[in-house]
This record gives structure tokens, sequence and C-alpha cells, in this order.
């Protein structure tokens, strides 16, 4: 069982790494980037009896800090 | 008084925190991360600064499930002190002990400087060797110091009275110029800027000094 679980900032966090990157595609001559948000994947590798509940408790207590982060749960086969 | 420093892999200004310790008066123990337990009758635990566990994941964040970290949550339940400096504070953050989250510096540099710090309440063990309004001299060394946390939790600790430092020019944007806060019984401190790094006069500078000795004249057992 494998599970990819997406963190992203919070919507209204500055994320100053997406406002460079979006700065660089402009220099590039990327027209019309009005916003890039960056964020991290986690892949993980699970025994075959774990559940999305799992995934989400592992969220919850690492893999995202919620103050901050909003976290989705992608359950793979 | 005794004073515990942890120490995690990647931790680089925990000796510093000691000597600012020792010359302050206390007896200092080195505890290792793995460790669970902290020193009998410590009076305060130092988090110290540095890049622990490479920062991986988040800053702080696997330093904060280190098994030495759930004796170090005991001690402040317990009504212990506890000082987090810089990676220290990011830690406390993550621990829950403090509120909030310290973001990726706004201009996405790595600042290193000494920076005017605003000391805004003299109403701590740390704080009272200070006059509320003073600004000292103290260096930062951080990529992730941004100060975050929704407005609600802003309100909340200047209301609270438990913002300790800001900055008078904030180099990082960080919220309402945040650069160190306290808990709610006031015996928790994290902060950004580097006291320890401006506790001998070698250092170039010596605003730091009265935060160590006001902390060890004022501690009161838990």
């Amino acid at each position: 069982m494998k599970a990819r679980v997406h963190v992203m900032l919070k919507t209204g966090v500055l994320d100053p790494q997406g406002e460079a990157v979006r700065h660089a595609l402009g220099a590039l001559g990327f027209d019309g980037v009005n916003g890039v948000r960056q964020g991290k994947v986690i892949e993980l590798d699970l025994a075959e009896d774990a559940s999305e509940a799992d995934v989400t408790q592992m969220c919850e207590k690492l893999l995202a800090n919620t103050v901050i982060e909003s976290y989705q749960v992608e359950m793979l086969s | 008084m005794k004073a515990a420093v942890l120490v995690f892999p990647g931790s680089n200004c925990d000796r510093d925190l000691a000597v600012a310790f020792e010359a302050a008066g206390a007896d200092v123990e080195m505890v290792w991360h793995k460790d669970t337990k902290l020193p009998d009758g410590v009076d305060i635990v130092g988090v110290p600064g540095g890049f622990s566990y490479g920062d991986y994941l988040r800053c702080g964040a696997i330093a904060a499930n280190s098994p030495i970290t759930h004796e170090l949550k005991s001690h402040a339940d317990r009504g212990g002190y506890v000082i987090g400096i810089c990676n220290g504070f990011q830690i406390l953050t993550e621990t829950g002990l403090l509120p909030g989250a310290l973001l990726r510096n706004a201009g996405l540099k790595y600042i290193c400087k000494h920076v005017p710090l605003k000391v805004e309440t003299s109403a701590s063990a740390f704080t009272e060797g200070y006059n509320a309004g003073d600004v000292l001299s103290i260096p930062i060394a951080h990529h992730e110091g941004n100060y975050f946390a929704d407005d609600e939790t802003i309100k909340r600790l200047s209301g609270e009275d438990r913002v300790a430092f800001t900055y008078t020019e904030n180099p990082n944007g960080a919220k309402a110029d945040i650069a160190g806060i306290l808990s709610e019984n006031r015996r928790v401190l994290g902060m950004m800027p580097h006291p320890e790094r401006a506790a001998d006069v070698g250092h170039g500078g010596t605003d730091g000094t009265a935060l160590f000795r006001a902390l060890m004249g004022a501690m009161t057992p838990a």
C-alpha cells in the first residue's frame, strides 16, 4: 500500500519561495503567471492494512504543521 | 541554579548557551537528545540554536519528537523554566509549548547580523533585568525566523503581555515585528535573536548578559 501526501502552505500564509519562482518565470518571459505556491509531496510505503486514517494521524502529528500548512492524503494501491 | 542544555544532532549554539548560563552562575549539564531523563533538580532547560536534524521536513519538526523533548514538555508542564533560542524557538513552536510557527524569511535570505531589539515587557524572569522599551543590540542568524500566527493569537499574545521582544527594524517579515514570546505562565521563552552571542565582551556586545543574570536571580521553584 502506498500513499502520497501533499503539503501546502495555507491560503493567506505568505509563500516567499513561490513568489521568487513567480518572479523568475516572469524574467524568463513566461507571461501571465499570476501566482505560484510551492509545497511538498511525501510518498509513504505502508503495510498492506494501513488506512487513510493512519496517514491522517501521521500528517497531524508530524508531516504537516497545521498552524501554517494544509495537507491532502492520496491513497494509492 | 541548575541548567540543562539539550543537544540534538546539528545543534551548534549548545556550548555558547552553556557558557552564558555558567557565566551567570548556573551549574550546567548537557543532555543528549536520546536521553530519556533530565538531570534531577533542573530549574531551566535551554533549547539551543542550530540545525537540529538538518532542518529536515521543517525546522524543529524532528527534534520536537525526540525522546528528550517529551521530558522537556513534562518539565514545562510542571512549571519549569525553558528558553528556546533560534532553532530552539522553532522546536518550541513545533512541540506546541509556544503558539505560532516560524516561516522562511520574507526576503528569502539567511540573515546574520546585529539587530536592534526592543524589550516589550520586563514582567518575566527572563526580561526583568531590562526595562520595557529598552532597545538592545543582539545578533540574529536565521533563514526561517518570520514569526507567523493567526490574528487572534497575535491579539491574545499582545493582550496578555506575552510578547517579550520585537524588532524595531523588522528583518524577516515577522508578524507584528515579533522576535520573542512567552508562554501563558511566562516561564517558557522562545526568541529568534541570540542573547548568548551577546554575553561576553569578546562577542562585541554584552546586551544579552542581563537576560541570563536576571534569570538566575528570578527563578522560583516549579
